[in-house]
């Protein structure tokens, strides 16, 4: 009688209660307050996702297991949690002028991404494949939402539009692979199913069902081939949304598939190893090749994360601890370079409305020094040039290829590399080459904020690298 | 000897140049002057600090000197700075250079001129660090990072085709040096460390020695460049401004010599070996092919940057011969190429200032209205030639007397090479210069200002005493060099007897 009753414990799962209670009433506050106060919703989110980060996270929360085993909180999960709340933060940080000018002052969407990042917190704790779903879900629904939120706008509706179809469509895939390891291993949670795949080895069933499961994460990453969707959302969705889309939900979403490919079929490695593989090759070919002719940088960028999450997988194929912390690194300096990235596109502002031709960068060197060079140095960062932090991403993972012997991945990545710096480097030229074109509108000052924060990351982490290379291989280590 | 980091300072004393020039204010002419200063002041401190490097070279040690480490990475992984007689004088050469390259652009860049001054300082910074990084991921930052300010140097402030050149420089030199950094992954799991001195006692098997070996030759000859992977060199020479070429042909090209001697001898013996044949004989067609392709340029930029891969080409040569005179020539070679090639690029610099073009043709009788400049081109041109009593002469002369130890043939094809710098230098040389001088435009021309003349003369006088006295620079090298070589051939040796040993093995 007593076991029915007992309450189970609530300590490692306390942040995401925190943010769901808080989600809930900064939504009552909003719908009373009426749109007046969203300036307010938006702030009393940031601090809500703040304290979680900063107090509740590191004070509040305990290391282990509950529901029954649903749910886990290990540094692995800490470590991605916390980028994910740092994406989620400066996501909201950044709407904020974007909000005041565009007349998108609108309160649901900083509850919609407190629920988000409720919904990836959840996904990066899951230990059985009913959690996993759930998550994946509050976490896909909220970002539907956020995708169309400008209902006015059509792009931003068939944006929504086009995102929901093809992301139930990979949830359909993802519950169905699910259900096939169901069936043929008698277990959702993921250390017995482990203990199956240990003791009986993978049948061809569960191979299916691990194909299938994979499609479906693959496309929350936009890995290729299922990244047909990334280009248009991301090009349709207002620019804050896809700063936001481009960040914490790729980093959760690659957190989640760490979890699975390694905690889950780990006994298996070779089964998912080629396909893991051939995904990387694919997504960082695409990503380099098709990046090229595009004019307009929203689609760039996605096609930019599309390679990137490529390189973000050649870590994960190794399917060694080194490869994992690569992968974790890797994550890292992303998020770090995109925040950066998007609070420059974010600053492209002219009298007439917001733009994202490239060439409409021209000549920044002449309207905006510190911008262009900071632009600059991230864009560089991101096709891989040394010193900077996206180098040494590319360093972890592909030496963790190399130590796994997957020597044609690690040689076909580099050589990616180099045609995905060419486009980079377009940019560059567009900004420090060309003649000025008219000049933006000044920088807001939180783009201002981010666009520091993440250059003094990406300039600055030579000098201090231990920090996140200890919690990385701690993160990594609690998965092995 | 001294006991403060004194590599880290030198290396990093740019940056503080760079610190400096970004807190001055304005963009009026004042202001523009003040940061010229700057950089002058800074590259000069720079060049006084490394002499001290200098005055603390210990000659009779052939390894590492003033060596510091410092934890960094994590996972073996270090911050080790270091110099040996192989990678000082390089260090000397660049600072040294530096301030030539900053009195170049004094009058002749007048936009972007912050810009254009931190860029300078931040390459320097880089190719110090190049010399003196001791572990091969520092080296690999270094070496790849200063693709990036060069990048810039040229697209920024280049001529007309200068984005195409840019882009071509970039891209061809990152995609050689991507596989040598799956090269560096490979060693690194291999060895367990990535420190140089440790890699290069660390025996690595045969079959794996190829293949790096070959990634780091794809590398290091793009960055050389050998034929035929030059063709990025004569784009970005044409269009680089005056104090970039001089740069790009002094110091950058050198990286890849230096890589040669620092990486791929010494670590991979065996490789190196067997490839030998094959760095000959793409040598031998750069020393002629390109002196060939030299002598029919319109454009004179294009012509000394043809002419320097072909001067490249004894340098591998040289490398590969193993021979003491082979690589003392190489080293030789390389700082008075270094010297040579960036005067000669500084002279074309004084009469594009005056004339705005580069064309071969739009020149002729400068001897007549600018006797001075006639003296120094006549010199430089000589040194590039190979004349006895320039720095020139000495490095050709002893590569080849390695050369010659090994393969006479290679030696033969290589002396061709000699008439055939002579055939395009003074054919340059008389179209520029000599002749009547019937051209409307170069009427006004007028003679070497002070601050050119300032620029020259040191260097005229350092190209002819090097020529009668190298021994200031063979002296250093000797003793590295020595013991590259013995080390070299104890692991062909060792080698050498484990397949002997191995083959009766297989014939029982």
């Amino acid at each position: 009688m007593t076991e029915l009753t007992q309450l189970p414990d609530l300590l490692p799962v306390l942040p995401e209660i925190f943010l769901a209670v808080g989600a809930l009433a900064l939504l009552m506050i909003g719908v009373f307050g009426g749109q007046r106060i969203s300036f307010l919703v938006n702030g009393m989110a940031m601090g809500l996702i703040a304290a979680t980060a900063l107090f509740v996270m590191p004070y509040g929360a305990q290391l282990g297991t509950t529901f029954q085993g649903a749910f886990v909180l290990d540094s692995f999960a800490y470590y991605l949690k916390q980028l994910v709340l740092i994406g989620s933060f400066f996501a909201i940080a950044m709407s904020w002028a974007y909000a005041r000018s565009q007349n998108f002052d609108k309160f649901e969407y900083p509850v919609l991404i407190l629920l988000a990042t409720v919904g990836m917190m959840l996904m990066l704790s899951a230990n059985d494949m009913i959690a996993l779903y759930l998550g994946l879900e509050l976490q896909s629904l909220s970002l539907y939402v956020i995708a169309a939120i400008n209902r006015d706008s059509v792009r931003s509706t068939e944006a929504g539009l086009k995102y929901f179809v093809l992301g139930a469509l990979s949830s359909g895939m993802l519950l169905y692979g699910m259900s096939l390891v169901y069936g043929f291993t008698g277990n959702v949670g993921f250390p017995q199913i482990a203990e199956v795949l240990t003791r009986d080895g993978a049948s061809l069933g569960l191979i299916f069902g691990l194909v299938f499961m994979l499609a479906g994460l693959a496309f929350k990453i936009s890995a290729v081939p299922f990244h047909m969707w990334t280009p248009d959302v991301y090009e349709g969705a207002p620019t804050p949304v896809t700063a936001f889309f481009a960040a914490a939900p790729k980093v959760a979403a690659m957190g989640l598939l760490v979890r699975v490919v390694i905690d889950v079929f780990q006994p298996v490695t070779h089964e998912w190893q080629q396909i893991i593989v051939f995904v990387s090759i694919a997504s960082m070919v695409l990503g380099a090749f098709a990046a090229i002719g595009q004019s307009n940088i929203k689609r760039l960028m996605a096609y930019s994360s599309i390679g990137h999450m490529g390189y973000a997988l050649v870590g994960l194929a190794a399917g060694t601890q080194t490869g994992v912390e690569g992968v974790l690194f890797y994550m890292t300096a992303y998020l770090g370079m995109t925040l950066g990235a998007f609070a420059c596109i974010l600053s492209m502002r002219r009298k007439d409305g917001m733009v994202e031709e490239i060439a409409d960068l021209s000549g920044l060197w002449r309207t905006n020094l510190p911008m262009a060079m900071l632009l600059s140095v991230i864009l560089v960062s991101l096709a891989g040039i040394p010193p900077f932090v996206g180098f040494w991403g590319k360093w972890y993972v592909f030496s963790a290829a190399v130590q796994a012997g997957l020597y044609p991945l690690a040689i076909i990545g580099v050589v990616a590399s180099v045609v995905g710096a060419y486009y980079y480097l377009r940019i560059i030229k567009v900004m420090l080459f060309d003649e000025p074109a008219e000049k933006f509108e000044a920088m807001p000052v939180e783009l201002k904020v981010v666009l520091g924060l993440s250059s003094i990351f990406v300039i600055f982490y030579i000098v201090l690298p231990q920090p996140i290379t200890t919690a990385t291989a701690l993160a990594a280590k609690s998965l092995f | 000897m001294i006991d403060w980091p004194i590599l880290t300072t030198t290396t990093f004393l740019p940056l503080a140049g760079v610190l400096a020039i970004l807190l001055v204010p304005g963009e009026d002419e004042g202001a523009k002057r003040n940061i010229r200063m700057v950089a002058l002041v800074t590259t000069l401190f720079t060049f006084v600090l490394s002499l001290f490097i200098w005055g603390a070279f210990d000659y009779a040690n052939p390894g590492l000197q003033l060596v510091e480490t410092q934890e960094w990475l994590g996972g073996n992984i270090g911050y080790k700075m270091g110099i040996d007689g192989i990678s000082m004088l390089f260090v000397i050469l660049t600072t040294f250079l530096m301030p030539f390259c900053i009195l170049a652009s004094w009058e002749s860049v007048q936009k972007r001129v912050k810009e254009y001054m931190i860029a300078f300082l931040v390459l320097e910074t880089l190719m110090i660090g190049v010399f003196c990084a001791q572990d091969l991921v520092l080296f690999y930052v270094f070496f790849e990072a200063s693709l990036l300010p060069m990048f810039l140097i040229i697209g920024v402030w280049g001529g007309k085709r200068r984005v195409y050149a840019s882009y071509k420089f970039f891209l061809y030199t990152l995609l050689g040096s991507v596989l040598m950094l799956i090269a560096i992954m490979t060693m690194y799991w291999s060895a367990g460390t990535t420190d140089i001195t440790a890699l290069a006692k660390y025996p690595f098997a045969s079959d794996v020695q190829t293949w790096l070996w070959l990634a780091f030759f794809a590398s290091f000859a793009v960055k050389m460049p050998m034929w035929p992977v030059h063709t990025w060199l004569p784009d970005a020479h044409v269009e680089a401004p005056t104090a970039g070429s001089v740069l790009l042909a002094a110091i950058l090209l050198k990286m890849g010599g230096y890589g040669f001697l620092r990486f791929s001898v010494p670590m991979f013996p065996e490789a190196s070996e067997m490839f030998a044949p094959m760095v000959f004989t793409l040598s031998i067609i750069a020393i002629i092919y390109t002196s060939l392709v030299a002598l029919v340029q319109e454009d004179i930029k294009k012509l000394i940057a043809y002419s320097s891969v072909a001067h490249m080409g004894y340098v591998t040569m040289g490398i590969f011969t193993m021979t003491e005179q082979g690589i003392q020539g190489a080293l030789f070679q390389m700082l008075s190429h270094g010297i040579v090639s960036g005067a000669l690029f500084l002279c074309v610099g004084v009469i594009y200032d005056r004339m705005h073009t580069r064309d071969i043709a739009a020149y002729g009788g400068l001897v007549n209205r600018m006797p001075f400049y006639a003296v120094a081109f006549l010199i430089f041109t000589m040194a590039n030639v190979g004349l006895p009593g320039t720095s020139g002469f000495v490095g050709e002369f002893l590569t080849l007397m390695g050369a010659f130890e090994v393969n006479t043939w290679v030696a033969l094809f290589a002396a061709t090479g000699v008439i055939l710098s002579a055939a395009y230098a003074l054919f340059l040389y008389r179209r520029v210069v000599f002749g009547a001088l019937d051209k409307e435009s170069l009427k006004s021309i007028t003679d070497l200002s002070l601050r050119e003349q300032v620029i020259l003369v040191p260097l005229i006088i350092l190209t002819i005493l090097f020529g009668f006295y190298p021994a200031p620079i063979l002296d250093v090298t000797q003793g590295s060099v020595d013991a590259l070589i013995t080390n070299y051939q104890a692991a062909i040796e060792a080698a050498g007897h484990t397949v002997q040993a191995g083959a009766p093995a297989v014939a029982h």
